[in-house]
């Protein structure tokens, strides 16, 4: 290992290599942070520069820092704008965003960062040490195993229903789930529920979704709430507490610990992946969050900001173990990057390390050295972006509403999208009036579709429902979803009745 | 976006043509300009296959420009009814489609099919094959078929097509060549290549029905063994790989790529298209697209195209009744 650690080493610390890190993670961030412009489009544009190159090495180098560039970019809109571009993103805005509105978008976007840094970091390095072991944990699974992962990440929910809108959110997950079925599943060769409009045939688009349902409604809401919005742009200008005390850095390097390993062996199974290891990281460190702690989680907490973006990117590390060990692409980013290796005459899979090590090592190298440049690069450039909140709101809203338009026309160059995301807006709008969450709708729509694939699979490979009792890792996984919703449920129980307890005594 | 799986080959030709612009050359020059029409997202396999054809064309000096437009909506369906209802103004666009425009107007997911356009050319295609995991006990179809009608309900097939799609079709006509009931198959749907190919690692799916060029680049990496192609004889590319008619099953399949003009467009125009596209096999820079994405050529154009296409709907839509999907 030392060996090949050296090449790789003397691969990547290249003068051209690094400025095509640096470029990558400029570029990265940059476009990034365009909602609709994930990083799968990214690197998708980017791959004919990096053919271009010639060198698989200082492709895969350029490719590395653009993916790591544009999942920071990502994080950035969720959480000054409320705006998540991609799904493994969503999570991120539920504490991020209230910590920006609260007047601490610097360090919002500093923890996102060094979260980011860190989760990115141990994954490399776990990826370094475990790749070649961990290539049979991630055919452990199979379609029941995720089936029953799916329900662990729905339990993210509980963290929203903690509030005593258990029914509300209930309701808003089902519709969700509902709002998954449309259109042409994997599973059957007929389009549902799509009312006869060729545009929903492929299904509601994430994106197109993810506007509606966040920045849409916050926008609605800061024209008609001046009030709140002046305050948050007072607050906002300032741009107060970039750094992080010693206090907080010791409250989420435990989380960080924690979620940069669950995060990187989630994403070490194909088809799970950063999203679903980005909602487990968020409900298991609220469940494991002492009480006072929970009541800030959804409200601006920085463990509810760190859990998910640590998670997240631990992921993306884990996915590259089935591309390199196996050739198999976990997420949509990691097939376009596997094209881009089989365009450079490169084939991953089990031989990879034997006929190429120089390649193996120089892209494990080159994720590490993509995070460590994208941290120093951007820890100086967050006061300026964070100054996007402290545009005058006459300016500022008609900007996120542009922003929030071209990320869903953008990726599918369709106009019904729009209307779309305009009507489910106006919907998302009138739910928040009625103090309905919406965050668990769109948990509901990433997982539903998952879930029901999964499940469906299952139910054929099986011929019924054995599958649950058959297998334990699927059995035990369920119990862990019970578990995580059962679990906070009581103990808010428990809570509510002390407090009613006290109030009675006195 | 089509349902159909993007192979790693797509993928990579999706990627390697996203940001391609014609040179414009002056070698004997066919056409003015081309419009693709792509009635899919940008990186799926038939905007690889437009744009790739595009780059050929125009630094092979046989167009002077192309340019790209992405609509999709309808599984491809949005495309192909904008391009019969603004029909008089289309006259420098070709549409790019492939297969699933057959399969797809015989399950009525769209009302038109290929007869309410103009046919110009199938330019590209790909054979199927079964795989199954290197370490499979199994070597060759006719092993395949012993376990199968062992414990049919334990053999699943999986792919990367809905049921009745591609992927399960040819799966169905290779049951169906061998003598068993094609509807008893238990074909195991998944939404993209790689999680079928993680299924079919993981022990999940005994047999995994694939593109040839997939399924080449997967026995490169050491991972399948190919138990057979749907192509007439041994493919040059792979000659390793035994066809199914040589095991006595009598299957076979194209997966072609092709383009579509307007419906009523005038006969100097089609032809003019037909020319380009004809001499574009003999450029350098067709060769190298056709290289980097993996591609074979089968052409065919005009009549050809047409009985082509008349003769894929009759077995796929035979097919499809038997299995019930019609």
């Amino acid at each position: 290992m030392l060996e090949g650690l050296m090449i790789g080493l003397s691969t990547a610390f290249s003068v051209t290599n690094i400025l095509m890190v640096i470029g990558g993670c400029l570029i990265g961030t940059f476009i990034g942070m365009l909602p609709g412009l994930g990083p799968m489009s990214i690197i998708a544009i980017m791959i004919p520069v990096a053919i271009t190159l010639g060198d698989p090495s200082a492709a895969l180098i350029l490719l590395a820092g653009v993916y790591y560039g544009a999942i920071f970019g990502g994080s950035t809109s969720s959480i000054l704008l409320n705006a998540p571009g991609v799904a493994g993103t969503v999570a991120s805005s539920f504490d991020g965003y209230p910590m920006a509105r609260a007047g601490m978008a610097g360090k919002a976007l500093t923890i996102a960062a060094i979260s980011s840094f860190m989760g990115g970091t141990v994954g490399a390095i776990l990826l370094m040490v475990f790749a070649p072991m961990l290539s049979t944990v991630a055919l452990l699974f199979h379609s029941a195993e995720y089936f029953a992962l799916m329900v662990v990440g729905l339990s993210a929910i509980a963290a929203f229903a903690g509030t005593g809108n258990v029914a509300k959110a209930l309701m808003m997950t089902l519709l969700g789930l509902m709002m998954a079925t449309v259109g042409e599943g994997a599973l059957f060769n007929m389009p549902r529920f799509t009312m006869g409009l060729m545009d929903l045939q492929s299904g509601l688009s994430f994106i197109t979704l993810a506007m509606a349902m966040f920045a849409l409604p916050e926008a609605i809401f800061l024209v008609m709430n001046p009030g709140r919005s002046a305050q948050g742009g007072e607050n906002g200008g300032k741009i107060t507490g970039l750094r992080i005390t010693g206090q907080e850095a010791r409250k989420i390097a435990p989380v960080i610990g924690r979620q940069s390993i669950q995060g990187f062996f989630i994403g070490v199974l194909p088809g799970a992946g950063a999203t679903i290891a980005s909602f487990l990281g968020y409900a298991v460190e609220r469940n494991i969050a002492t009480e006072e702690e929970q009541k800030e989680f959804g409200k601006g907490s920085i463990k509810g900001l760190a859990a998910p973006e640590t998670a997240n990117n631990a992921a993306c590390t884990g996915s590259f173990v089935p591309l390199l060990t196996l050739g198999i692409p976990g997420s949509g980013t990691t097939a376009i990057l596997l094209g881009a290796l089989i365009a450079l005459n490169v084939t991953p899979g089990p031989r990879l390390m034997i006929d190429s090590p120089h390649i193996f090592w120089a892209v494990i190298i080159s994720m590490y050295i993509g995070n460590l440049v994208l941290l120093v690069l951007n820890l100086p450039l967050i006061p300026y972006i964070a100054k996007v909140l402290s545009i005058p709101r006459n300016y500022l809203i008609p900007f996120i509403l542009f922003f929030t338009l071209m990320g869903s026309y953008i990726g599918q160059n369709n106009a019904t999208e729009l209307l779309i995301l305009v009507g489910f807006g106006i919907c998302a709008t009138v739910l928040r009036f009625a103090d309905y969450p919406l965050a668990p709708l769109l948990i509901g729509f990433i997982l539903g579709r998952m879930l029901e694939d999964n499940f469906a699979r299952s139910m054929q490979l099986y011929d019924g429902i054995s599958f649950i009792l058959d297998r334990p890792m699927t059995l035990g996984l369920l119990v862990l979803a019970a578990l995580l919703v059962i679990v906070p449920s009581y103990r808010a129980r428990r809570a509510r009745a002390r407090a009613a307890g006290v109030a009675d005594g006195d | 976006m089509t349902s159909f799986a993007l192979g790693r080959r797509a993928l990579m030709a999706a990627a390697a043509a996203a940001l391609t612009f014609g040179t414009p050359a002056s070698a004997e020059q066919v056409l003015d300009k081309v419009h693709f029409l792509i009635p899919g997202g940008a990186g799926g396999g038939w905007d690889g296959t437009a744009r790739g054809t595009g780059e050929a064309l125009t630094k092979g000096g046989l167009v002077g420009t192309a340019s790209y437009e992405n609509m999709s909506g309808g599984g491809g369906g949005k495309a192909i009814g904008y391009m019969i209802e603004n029909a008089e103004s289309l006259d420098d666009t070709l549409m790019v489609n492939s297969t699933p425009i057959v399969i797809r107007s015989l399950t009525g997911v769209f009302p038109h099919n290929f007869r309410d356009l103009t046919l110009v050319a199938g330019t590209i295609g790909d054979y199927a094959a079964m795989v199954v995991a290197k370490d499979s006990p199994i070597n060759n179809m006719e092993e395949f078929l012993e376990a199968y009608r062992e414990d049919p309900r334990g053999t699943a097939v999986g792919g990367g097509s809905v049921p009745g799609g591609m992927d399960h079709l040819v799966a169905a006509m290779v049951m169906q060549s061998a003598g068993e009931d094609p509807t008893a198959l238990k074909y195991i749907p998944y939404d993209a290549g790689g999680k079928a190919m993680a299924a079919l690692l993981s022990g999940e799916i005994k047999a995994l029905s694939t593109g040839f060029s997939e399924a080449i680049a997967l026995a490169d990496a050491g991972e399948v063994k190919i138990l057979g192609v749907t192509a007439d004889e041994r493919v040059p590319a792979y000659d390793t790989a035994p066809t199914m008619s040589e095991q006595g099953l009598d299957t076979t399949f194209v997966n072609w790529r092709g383009f579509f003009g307007a419906p009523g467009l005038s006969e100097d125009k089609v032809a003019a298209y037909q020319d380009a596209l004809a001499k574009m096999y003999d450029t350098d820079a067709w060769e190298d697209v056709r290289a980097r994405n993996g591609w074979v050529n089968i052409h065919n154009s005009g009549d050809d195209f047409r009985s082509f296409l008349e003769g894929q709907e009759k077995t796929i839509g035979d097919l499809m009744k038997q299995l019930g999907f019609l």
